[in-house]
């Protein structure tokens, strides 16, 4: 029961980082309909801003996170101007390679940067464990948790409540109507990616507090998680993104303890291929009949 | 020269080619027997005669069927294990032999796993597809992995290593073939023609599921023995060849080559094979390349303003050459 509730603990902790990198990858979807492979990258440069803030220039942390933040939301920005806005005509398969290649882009550069070898990542959450009905919960992980739910929260908000909000959810509805209601389409899908890359910069940041190793590649496979979680949640919608990074969290925590640790990924894979063949649309997503 | 070559009828244009296929094979095995070519060299040249099948194989879904698969090296990967399997097991007929028949299973099994991919897929496009093709080779990655008949994560070895140069050579040009026959025929037509407009060849009587099938097992096949001669070439196998950087590999191939373009695929093989072994020094830089490479060429093709500033220049070297 103890190692039951642990391995719960540990898969809320990975679905809470899953779940915050799944709501870049679902909004940006939402409504540019691009697959923005290089969301996971954004993860890897968050965590690099961050490291390089407090081991080389010792910065405070609060400056380092604010600053990992703000380089990721401009980056994101900078890619959809320069690669994505452009091919905003183009067939579906050239946008998807367009990303694939950021992607390449980022992690190849930062390789050259910074090169393959993996850097300890400074430790940023020094507070005490959590002790509940004699389960000590490491700081990590509560903070992890309260982080995210805080910004999904916020999210909502933002997404529901505001004047920004109602014309990205317009845009995501019907672009073309949503420009002759004299919404700048341009503005909306660039917000989008900032506030996507944001997510994603602190997303980068958690991830490295609960493994603190930073390497060019550590933001591939969470990526790809991330991504399978908003399919699962089915892609383009914002809570439907939130239960599948805590549905997919959970699904690996619980392969890991008690099926095969070697086999988890396989795993996690396998549920995208079952989810993709019976209900595309996902759990929360809505069917979209196609017309001619 | 081009036109010329055009107005040719079927078999001179079959003959011309063969006999450039025959001059190209005579001159490398020259070549090699003086030794100015020496076995560095061959294994590069095979090495290329691999990605030639992989990236002609993978045009075919990818450029002819338009449909984006990220998990070409999860067949490769299949079409390999297999392949090493039966050859490490199977004893007491002829090498040349064993090859053929290593290499044949591993493309039907390969090809069963395309039909398994295929089938599947057949409800998803675009998007959803390019998704679940990476999931599969995903899996196939991290189930070798695991399995410890084949070695696991620490390899599978004691391949015989019975790959040459003659065999990738042929079987690099037998893909070709087959990949123009199927192009030029019937079949291949109503696979350009879902590629186009899948709603219109529905429509016009085609069996759009069919032929997606046709594509995905036909590309899985090759690419299967594709695998088979890399891993009787290196006499190892691991799986984390075959991750999903290879997959991506052979995709850049594809778009530099040009996607829908045999020709192309050939030339970005070669091209994309020799390059990075000549240029050792600057090795770091090559995944940095084909991420420029893969984003110029979108950027160049689809972009509305490139187009025009590319066209504009274009013109300009036109009308310099015509006054000149």
């Amino acid at each position: 029961m103890l190692q039951f509730l642990m391995q719960l603990i540990n898969g809320l902790n990975s679905g809470s980082i899953y779940a915050l990198i799944a709501l870049g990858y679902t909004m940006v979807y939402g409504i540019a309909k691009l697959i923005n492979f290089a969301h996971g990258d954004i993860i890897m440069v968050g965590a690099y801003v961050c490291f390089l803030c407090l081991t080389t220039w010792k910065l405070p942390l609060a400056a380092a996170i604010a600053i990992s933040i703000v380089a990721c939301t401009l980056l994101g920005i900078v890619i959809e101007k320069v690669a994505y806005k452009p091919l905003r005509n183009a067939s579906r398969i050239s946008l998807l390679i367009t990303a694939i290649g950021i992607s390449y882009l980022l992690q190849s550069s930062f390789q050259l940067i910074f090169t393959a070898n993996p850097k300890p990542f400074p430790t940023i959450i020094s507070l005490p464990a959590l002790t509940i009905g004699g389960i000590s919960i490491a700081a990590t992980y509560y903070i992890t948790f309260l982080v995210s739910v805080i910004l999904m929260v916020a999210l909502h908000l933002f997404v529901q409540k505001t004047k920004t909000g109602k014309a990205m959810r317009a845009v995501s509805e019907d672009a073309g109507a949503a420009q002759l209601m004299g919404i700048n389409i341009n503005k909306t899908i660039s917000i989008t990616f900032g506030i996507g890359s944001a997510l994603a910069a602190v997303a980068g940041i958690l991830y490295c507090a609960s493994y603190p190793m930073v390497t060019p590649y550590i933001g591939s496979l969470p990526g790809i998680k991330a991504f399978i979680a908003a399919v699962l949640g089915g892609i383009g919608s914002i809570p439907g993104a939130v239960l599948g990074a805590f549905i997919l969290g959970l699904v690996e925590a619980l392969t890991k303890a008690y099926l095969s640790s070697r086999m988890s990924d396989a795993i996690v894979f396998i549920v995208l291929i079952v989810m993709l063949v019976f209900k595309p649309s996902g759990i929360l997503g809505k069917n979209v009949k196609e017309k001619v | 020269m081009k036109k010329r070559y055009q107005a040719l009828s079927f078999w001179k244009k079959t003959a011309v080619n063969l006999t450039a296929v025959l001059v190209v094979y005579a001159a490398i095995m020259g070549l090699s027997a003086v030794g100015i070519v020496n076995k560095y060299y061959m294994g590069i040249l095979l090495s290329t005669c691999i990605n030639i099948i992989l990236v002609v194989s993978l045009n075919v879904t990818t450029g002819f069927l338009g449909q984006l698969t990220l998990g070409h090296a999860g067949f490769m990967a299949v079409g390999a294990y297999s392949a090493a399997f039966l050859s490490k097991n199977l004893s007491g007929l002829p090498d040349a032999l064993v090859f053929i028949l290593a290499l044949m299973v591993g493309g039907i099994v390969a090809m069963i796993f395309g039909v398994i991919v295929g089938v599947p897929t057949l409800r998803l496009k675009g998007d959803y597809l390019a998704i679940i093709t990476l999931a599969f080779g995903e899996v196939i990655k991290n189930v070798l992995l695991n399995l410890d008949i084949v070695g696991g994560a620490s390899g599978y070895i004691g391949i015989p290593r019975y790959s040459n140069f003659s065999w990738a050579y042929w079987l690099a040009v037998l893909t070709v073939g087959a990949t123009m026959a199927l192009i030029n025929s019937r079949q291949g037509r109503a696979i350009i023609s879902v590629r186009e407009d899948e709603i219109a060849a529905e429509a016009s009587g085609i069996d759009t599921k069919r032929f997606k099938i046709l594509a995905f097992v036909f590309a899985a096949f090759f690419a299967g023995v594709a695998g088979g001669l890399y891993g009787h070439y290196m006499g190892i196998l691991e799986p984390k060849t075959f991750k999903f950087d290879k997959s991506i590999e052979i995709l850049v191939m594809v778009v530099l080559g040009g996607m829908g373009s045999i020709r192309g695929s050939v030339i970005a093989a070669i091209i994309l094979t020799v390059l990075p072994e000549l240029l050792r020094s600057v090795a770091s830089l090559r995944t940095l390349m084909y991420a420029i490479a893969l984003i110029a060429m979108m950027l160049f093709k689809y972009d509305p303003n490139l187009v025009k500033m590319t066209a504009k220049v274009k013109n300009k070297f036109r009308k310099a050459g015509k006054s000149a």
